[in-house]
C-alpha cells in the first residue's frame, strides 16, 4: 500500500499542485483536498498517513498570514487532528502552511499537540517589510526531525513576506534549542548562522527557518523544498550541470521512508 | 454596536511598516518626524456580548507574540499626545480583510452583522499640521478611494446606502441637435464621438422610440476605442495611400500569411492560441492599464494583472494561468517633486504602487511573475504605462468555444458594485488634472483570493464539461461578456438576480460596473444544478441571470421592466468607420560628436547605471517568479542569482522537459527618430531574448502592444502607422507570427503648460517553444578559459542609444534590422545551443557590446578579455566608443565550450561572427583597441555597484 498524503487547500492555496507532484515523485499517492471537504467529514483524515499545509496566500493572508485557517482549524477540526497525531503519523507544514501551524499552536508545539489560538511563537513582518523571492541554504540543526537529516544543507528558495520568527517569552529560543525542535537554519555558503541579509533573508531570531514539535513528526518551514524537486529547478543548475533531482525532495522521500 | 479594536505591536517588537513609511517621509525631505507607528482598526458592528468582542480582539485579529490591543466603542476620548492619521476606504470601495474577517468570526460562532478596517499612523517628532497633512496626501492615503481623518470623530464608520427606487430612464436623442448630441455624449462620459452618436440618433430615429440610458451606455462600452479599436480598424489616408484597417492589412496580415500550421487560435479569442506539445496549447494576452494606474497606483495595477489573468481564464473554453509578465514605464524616479503637474503623483510613489499592486494580486494568485522590463522617460509622466501580460495552458481539445440559443447565462466570482463604472470609455480618452475627482468610480479594487478560487472551480468545472462558453468581465462587465457571446444569438437577462456587493445601484449600473473577478459562462440547461453546486463547495458565488437566446436581440429587464432591447447587429457593427489623415515629418536629430577617448571604462559605468539598464532586482525579488514550480531559468541568474536573464523558460506540465521561453523587446528611444526601426528593432530584441535562452526561432509567437499618444492627431497616427507596417515586414521575414495585442491610443495628459505626449511605446512579447529545457543557457559566464564569441554585425548605430543619452544627445543613426541576415543569425545561434556547444549566451541590447560583456562578467565573478580588432563590423567604422557602445540589432555575445569551438565555428559559415575574447579568472572586464590600449579595465565589483545602485530601495 502506497503512503497516502493529503495536501489540504483553501481559498489561496496556491502551491498545493507542486507540493501533490512532489510527494508523487516521493512515491506517495496524494490528493488534494479542500478543507470544506475535511469539515464535512473529519473521518476523512484518518485515511492518510501525512498531512500537509502547503504554501500560498490562504484566505489572502488577511488579518495575519495564515491566521484565518488556523481559526478554522482550531474551530473545526480540532479533534481529528489531535487523532490523526496520536496515531503516529506525519505532518508538515510548507510557508503558509508553516504559518498556519505555528498559529494554531502545533509548532513549537506542547505535549499532547493541542491546536489552540494561544501562539509560542510568530512568524511575522520580514525585516525589510516587502516580500521576497530568493535561494536560502538551509542547515539541518536537529536529529528529531523526521524530514531530514542531521548536519545536511539543502538549498531551497523563500517566497513570502511574513517569514520573521520570532518566539514567545514564554517559550524562548533557548527552550527550543534545548528541545531540539529548531529543525532548520538559515546559513552562508560556508554553512555559517548569524550572517545576517541576505543569508537569513526576513531577520528571523536564531535565524529559524523551520520548527518541528517535541516529537520530530510535526514539521514547518517558510522555505520551499517542492521548489527543489527538478534537476532544473536550482538556479546554478546551469552552471554545474543538471543531477538526477532537487535536494528538496529528499524532504518527501524521508516523509515516505517513514513508513516504509 | 458599534466596536474598534485598535491593534499595535507590541513595545520592542519591529514595525516594519511603520518603518517603511518613515522611510519614504524622508524621502519627501521632512525631516521633523522622529518615528511612526503604524496600527490597524478593525470596525465591528454586532450585538454580540463584549466578552465575545473581547475574544475576537484577542484570538483573532492580534498577534499574541508581537502585538496588542486596544478595544474601544470608537469614541474620542482614548488620548494619545501624538498626531495621528486614520486612513479609511471610502463607502463602497472593496475591503477584503473585512470580508476574511466576517468568514472567521462566523468559524468563532459569533455573529458579526458589518466589518470595516482602516489603518492608523501616529507620528513622532515636532512635524507641524501641514507637514502630517503632506504626509497623508502623498504617502498614506490616495484620496480616489481613501478618507483621511486626522481623529476619532465617534461617527459610526458603516453607512446604510439608500435603498434604489426603480426608474427608467430615457434619453432624448431623436430631437437633440448636434450640438446637443456631443453634450450628451460629454456629459455621459460616452466618450462617443459626433458622428458616432449621429449614427445612434439615426438608428432611434428609425426605430421610433428614444433609447434608455443603459441601451446608450451599452453601446458606448461596445463602440469604445478600448473595446473596438476603432482607429486601428478604420480608414487612414497616409502619404497617398488609403490604408482600409490597419490592423488588417499589417500585423493580422503577416499572420494570415505565414498560416502557421501551430497557431490554433489568432486575433478571435481573449488570447492567442498556440501549440503546445500533442495535448496541450498555450495561450498569452498583454494588456494595459495605464489610466487606472495614474490615478490610482496600487489599485490600477492589481486589477491590470487580475484583469488580464481573465483573458486567458475565458479563452476557448479557459485557460490555467501559468504564468505572469509586466513591463511598466515610468518617470524616472528622481524627477524633482517642485515639478510636478497638478493632479500628477510623483513617479517613485506611482513605481512604488503600481510595483505592490501587481505583486500582491499576482502573488496571492499563485502564478509566477517572471518576465519584465522597466522602462524611464520624463514623458511617463503624467501618463504612467502597465503592461501585464498573461500566458495560460489549455487542453488541445478545449480551444473553441460552442454556446448555442437555450444556454443559462451564469455569473461567478466576485459581487457586483459601483467600482470600475465607465472604466472602458475613460481609457479612452485623454487625462487631465480632474480626471482623478471625475473618474473616481472608474478605478477598481481587486480581491485576488476571489479570483483564485474562481479560476481553480473553472478549471474544474471546465474538465468535468458543465459549461459550453466562457469569458471575462472585462472593460464594459456584463454588458460587454454577454454582449460579445450573445452576439450571433441574442440574450435575456434579469438585472436584478446579479448579485451586488451593497445595495443602491440602478439596473444601469449593475450593467456596466466593471468589479472584478468575474467571468460569464453560457451553461447548458441540464448542467445548470451541477455547476451551481460545484462553485458553492468552493465558496465562490455562482448565479444564473438569464439565458441566450435566437432573437438577435440583447434584452434586459429589471423585476419585469424591459429596460433595453438592442439589436445585435446594430450593436456589434453599427459603429462607423472612423475616417483619419496620418503624416510622418521625420524628426533631425543630428549625430553628435563625441571625441574618441582612451578609456572608456566611466561611459560604460555611467550606461551601466542608467535607468533603463540599471539591476532590477528591487521589482523582481517582490514578485514569486517560481510558484507552481515550472520557473527553471528564472529572471535573476549567475553565481549571486543576480545576473539579468535575457528570458525566463518554464515547463508548463510539471516534470516535462519540454519548457516556455518568455521575453519582450522595447527600445521607444529609437523611435523619437524613425518608429519603423523601433518597431523592428522591438521584434528583433524579443526574438533575440527568446533565443538567447535556447527558444525555437521557427516556434515563436508574438504579441504587439501598442500605447501612443491621442491618434486624432495625424502626426501620432502617422508613427503608428510606419511601426505597423514594420510590424508585418519583420513579422514575415522572421517567420514569426502575431498572435494577439492590443492597443491604447490615448496616452496623453494635458497641463496648463501643454500636453505630455508619452513617447510612441511598442511593446513586442515573444513566447518561443523550448524543446528541452535541459538544453536551456543563461547569460553568466562559465569557465575560464572558454573563448567568447561575437555574433552578428557591429555598424555606426548609437541612434537613440543609452551612450548618446549619456552625452545629451539622441543623433540619427539609429539601429535598423537586417531583415535577411537576422533569421540566419537565429537559426545558427538555435543550432549551436540545441547542439550544447554554447555555455554562456546574451543579447546585445541597451549599452551594446560593453553592457552585455560587464553583465556576462559580474553576474558569474569571472573576468572577460575582449579585442576589439576582432569585432565583426561594418567598412568603416573605427571609433572605438561606437563599437562598445552601438546597439545595431540581431547580436549575441556567446560563450563557447573550447571544446567545441569548432562545431561551434562551423554553424557560422558565411555568417557576421568571430572570436573575440577569452573568459578569464581576474573578476574583471578588460577591452583593448587595436594597437594594445585598454578602453575598458573595471573590476565585477565596480560594474555590478554601478548597475545596481540606482533601484537599490
Amino acid at each position: 500500500m502506497p503512503v497516502k498524503a493529503l495536501v489540504l487547500r483553501t481559498a489561496g492555496t496556491n502551491c498545493d499542485e507542486e507540493t501533490q507532484f512532489a510527494w508523487e515523485q516521493a512515491g506517495a499517492e496524494a490528493e488534494r483536498v479542500h478543507v470544506n471537504r475535511l469539515i464535512e467529514n473529519p473521518k476523512r483524515l484518518a485515511d492518510y498517513q501525512i498531512l500537509t499545509i502547503p504554501g500560498g496566500f490562504s484566505y489572502g493572508d488577511d488579518i495575519a498570514a495564515g491566521k484565518i485557517f488556523a481559526n478554522q482549524i482550531v474551530h473545526h477540526l480540532a479533534d481529528v487532528v489531535q487523532e490523526f497525531l496520536a496515531a503516529d503519523r506525519l505532518v508538515l507544514g510548507i510557508c503558509n502552511g508553516f504559518q498556519v501551524l505555528v498559529k494554531c499552536g502545533l509548532l513549537p508545539g506542547s505535549d499532547g499537540a493541542r491546536v489552540t489560538l494561544a501562539q509560542k511563537a510568530t512568524l511575522t513582518s520580514n525585516d525589510r517589510g516587502l516580500f521576497e523571492d530568493r535561494w536560502v541554504h538551509l542547515r539541518v540543526d536537529t536529529d528529531r526531525c523526521v524530514f531530514l537529516g542531521q548536519g545536511e544543507v539543502i538549498d531551497m528558495p523563500i517566497a513570502h513576506a511574513e517569514g520573521k520568527f520570532v518566539p514567545a517569552d514564554a517559550m524562548p529560543i533557548e527552550a527550543l534549542e534545548k528541545g531540539n525542535q529548531i529543525a532548520v537554519r538559515y546559513v552562508d555558503t560556508d554553512g555559517n548562522t548569524g550572517a545576517g541579509y541576505p543569508w537569513n533573508p526576513n531577520g528571523s531570531v536564531g535565524d529559524v527557518a523551520g520548527l518541528c514539535d517535541a516529537t520530530g513528526r510535526i514539521f514547518g518551514l517558510m522555505p520551499h523544498p517542492e521548489r527543489n524537486v527538478l534537476p532544473w529547478h536550482h538556479p546554478h543548475w546551469t552552471r554545474r550541470g543538471a543531477g538526477k533531482e532537487g535536494g528538496g525532495l529528499r524532504v518527501f522521500r524521508r516523509g515516505v521512508a517513514y513508513f516504509a | 454596536m458599534d466596536w474598534q479594536i485598535e491593534v499595535k505591536h507590541r513595545p520592542g517588537a519591529y514595525d516594519a511598516h511603520g518603518q517603511d513609511v518613515l522611510n519614504q517621509v524622508r524621502d519627501l525631505g521632512i525631516t521633523t518626524v522622529e518615528a511612526v507607528e503604524a496600527s490597524r482598526l478593525f470596525y465591528l458592528d454586532t450585538a454580540a456580548p463584549e466578552a465575545d468582542v473581547e475574544r475576537i480582539a484577542r484570538e483573532l485579529v492580534t498577534d499574541p507574540v508581537v502585538e496588542q490591543y486596544v478595544l474601544s466603542d470608537g469614541k474620542p476620548g482614548v488620548s494619545d499626545p501624538r498626531p495621528a492619521v486614520i486612513v479609511r476606504r471610502k463607502p463602497g470601495v472593496m475591503d477584503p480583510v473585512a470580508n476574511s474577517t466576517l468568514q472567521a468570526t462566523s468559524d468563532m460562532g459569533i455573529d458579526v452583522d458589518r466589518c470595516a478596517t482602516a489603518r492608523k499612523y501616529y507620528f513622532q517628532g515636532d512635524a507641524s499640521r501641514r507637514d502630517i497633512e503632506t504626509i497623508a496626501r502623498r504617502i498614506l492615503a490616495n484620496a480616489v478611494i481613501e478618507d483621511v481623518a486626522f481623529e476619532e470623530t465617534g461617527e459610526s464608520v458603516f453607512r446604510d446606502a439608500p435603498p434604489y427606487e426603480f426608474d427608467l430612464v430615457r434619453v432624448p436623442l431623436r430631437q437633440a441637435g448636434d450640438e446637443q448630441l456631443v453634450t450628451i455624449s460629454k456629459r455621459g462620459g460616452l466618450f462617443l464621438n459626433l458622428t458616432e452618436m449621429k449614427a445612434i440618433r439615426k438608428h432611434y430615429r428609425q426605430a421610433g422610440a428614444d433609447p434608455t440610458d443603459v441601451e446608450l451606455e451599452t453601446l458606448a462600452q461596445t463602440w469604445s476605442e478600448h473595446c473596438v479599436h476603432k482607429t486601428f480598424k478604420g480608414l487612414i489616408t497616409f502619404a497617398g495611400e488609403t490604408i482600409d484597417n490597419l490592423l488588417a492589412s499589417t500585423i493580422v496580415r503577416a499572420t494570415k500569411e505565414l498560416a502557421k500550421p501551430w497557431c490554433v487560435s489568432v486575433f478571435e479569442d481573449n488570447a492567442g492560441v498556440v501549440e503546445f506539445d500533442g495535448q496541450w496549447c498555450v495561450c498569452f494576452k498583454v494588456e494595459t492599464h495605464n489610466h487606472p494606474s495614474a490615478l490610482e497606483p496600487y489599485g490600477g495595477a492589481a486589477t491590470g494583472i487580475g484583469g488580464v489573468i481573465r483573458d486567458p481564464l475565458g479563452t476557448g473554453m479557459g485557460s490555467k494561468p501559468i504564468l505572469n509578465t509586466d513591463v511598466f514605464c515610468f518617470a524616472p524616479p528622481d524627477y524633482p517633486a517642485d515639478k510636478l503637474p497638478p493632479g500628477v503623483l510623483h513617479p517613485r510613489r506611482i513605481m512604488r504602487g503600481v510595483v505592490s499592486g501587481v505583486r500582491d494580486y499576482g502573488n496571492r494568485m499563485g502564478i509566477p511573475t517572471a518576465s519584465g522590463a522597466l522602462y524611464f522617460d520624463e514623458r511617463y509622466l503624467g501618463n504612467p504605462l502597465v503592461y501585464c501580460g498573461n500566458v495560460g495552458l489549455l487542453p488541445r481539445k478545449d480551444c473553441f468555444k460552442h454556446q448555442k440559443a437555450g444556454d443559462v447565462i451564469v455569473v461567478v466570482g466576485g459581487g457586483t458594485g459601483r467600482d470600475g463604472i465607465h472604466g472602458a470609455t475613460f481609457s479612452s480618452g485623454e487625462l487631465t488634472h480632474t480626471t482623478g475627482t471625475e473618474f473616481s468610480h472608474a478605478v477598481q479594487i481587486g480581491n485576488p483570493i476571489v479570483e483564485k478560487k474562481m479560476a481553480d472551480t473553472l478549471i474544474v468545472a471546465r474538465d468535468r464539461g458543465l459549461y459550453s462558453a466562457i469569458t471575462d468581465c472585462g472593460a464594459g462587465g456584463l454588458s460587454s461578456s454577454v454582449g460579445e457571446m450573445g452576439a450571433e444569438l441574442g440574450a435575456e437577462v434579469a438585472i436584478e438576480k446579479v448579485p451586488l456587493k451593497y445595495d443602491g445601484l440602478t439596473y444601469t449600473e449593475i450593467w456596466i460596473s466593471e468589479a472584478q473577478e468575474r467571468m460569464t459562462l453560457a451553461v447548458p440547461p441540464e448542467n445548470v444544478d451541477e455547476l451551481l453546486a460545484l462553485f458553492a463547495s468552493e465558496d465562490v458565488q455562482a448565479t444564473v441571470i438569464g439565458a441566450f437566446t435566437n432573437t438577435g436581440r440583447l434584452r434586459l429587464r429589471y423585476n419585469g421592466n424591459l429596460v433595453c432591447d438592442l439589436d445585435m447587429d446594430f450593436l456589434h457593427h453599427g459603429v462607423p468607420r472612423r475616417e483619419s489623415t496620418a503624416v510622418w515629418e521625420p524628426p533631425d536629430h543630428p549625430e553628435p560628436d563625441i571625441p574618441p577617448k582612451d578609456d572608456y571604462t566611466d561611459d560604460l559605468l555611467a550606461v551601466l547605471g542608467a535607468w533603463n539598464v540599471c539591476s532590477k532586482e528591487w521589482v523582481i525579488r517582490q514578485y514569486d517568479h517560481e510558484v507552481q514550480g515550472q520557473t527553471v531559468i528564472k529572471p535573476l541568474v549567475g553565481t549571486r542569482e543576480d545576473g539579468p536573464g535575457d528570458a525566463c523558460v518554464i515547463t508548463p506540465i510539471l516534470g516535462s522537459a519540454k519548457g516556455l521561453a518568455v521575453g519582450c523587446g522595447m527600445n521607444p528611444k529609437y523611435g523619437d527618430v524613425d518608429p519603423y526601426a523601433m518597431a523592428a528593432a522591438g521584434i528583433d530584441e524579443a526574438v533575440r531574448n527568446v533565443v538567447a535562452v535556447g527558444g525555437r526561432p521557427d516556434r515563436i509567437a508574438l504579441l504587439d502592444n501598442f500605447c501612443w499618444g491621442n491618434c486624432d492627431k495625424p502626426d501620432r497616427l502617422g508613427s503608428l502607422v510606419l511601426a505597423a507596417k514594420a510590424c508585418y515586414d519583420v513579422a514575415m521575414a522572421f517567420g514569426t507570427p502575431f498572435i494577439s495585442g492590443k492597443d491604447s491610443l490615448n496616452n496623453e495628459y494635458a497641463t496648463d503648460e501643454g500636453t505630455i505626449v508619452v513617447p510612441p511605446t511598442l511593446l513586442i512579447s515573444a513566447m518561443a517553444i523550448v524543446e528541452d529545457v535541459g538544453r536551456a543557457v543563461t547569460m553568466d559566464l562559465k569557465e575560464v578559459g572558454n573563448p567568447v564569441y561575437l555574433v552578428g554585425l557591429t555598424k555606426d548605430e548609437c541612434g537613440g542609444s543609452h551612450w548618446y543619452a549619456e552625452h545629451g544627445a539622441i543623433g540619427r543613426n539609429v539601429p535598423r534590422v537586417d531583415t535577411e541576415l537576422a533569421p540566419k543569425i537565429f537559426e545558427a545561434v538555435h543550432a549551436a545551443v540545441t547542439d550544447g556547444c554554447v555555455r554562456a549566451c546574451h543579447d546585445l541590447s541597451e549599452g551594446g557590446l560593453a553592457v552585455a560583456a560587464a553583465e556576462m562578467a559580474f553576474a558569474a565573478d569571472l573576468g572577460l578579455d575582449i579585442a576589439l580588432a576582432d569585432v565583426p563590423r561594418a567598412d568603416g567604422l573605427q571609433d572605438d566608443g561606437r563599437i562598445l557602445f552601438s546597439e545595431s540589432q540581431t547580436r549575441f555575445l556567446v560563450e563557447v565550450a573550447a571544446d567545441r569551438a569548432a562545431d561551434f565555428e562551423k554553424r557560422f559559415d558565411g555568417l557576421p561572427c568571430a572570436r573575440i575574447g577569452e573568459v578569464t579568472d581576474t573578476a574583471r572586464l578588460v577591452v583593448t583597441a587595436p594597437g594594445g590600449k585598454k578602453v575598458i579595465d573595471a573590476a565585477c565589483d565596480a560594474m555590478r555597484q554601478a548597475w545596481k545602485a540606482p533601484l537599490a530601495w
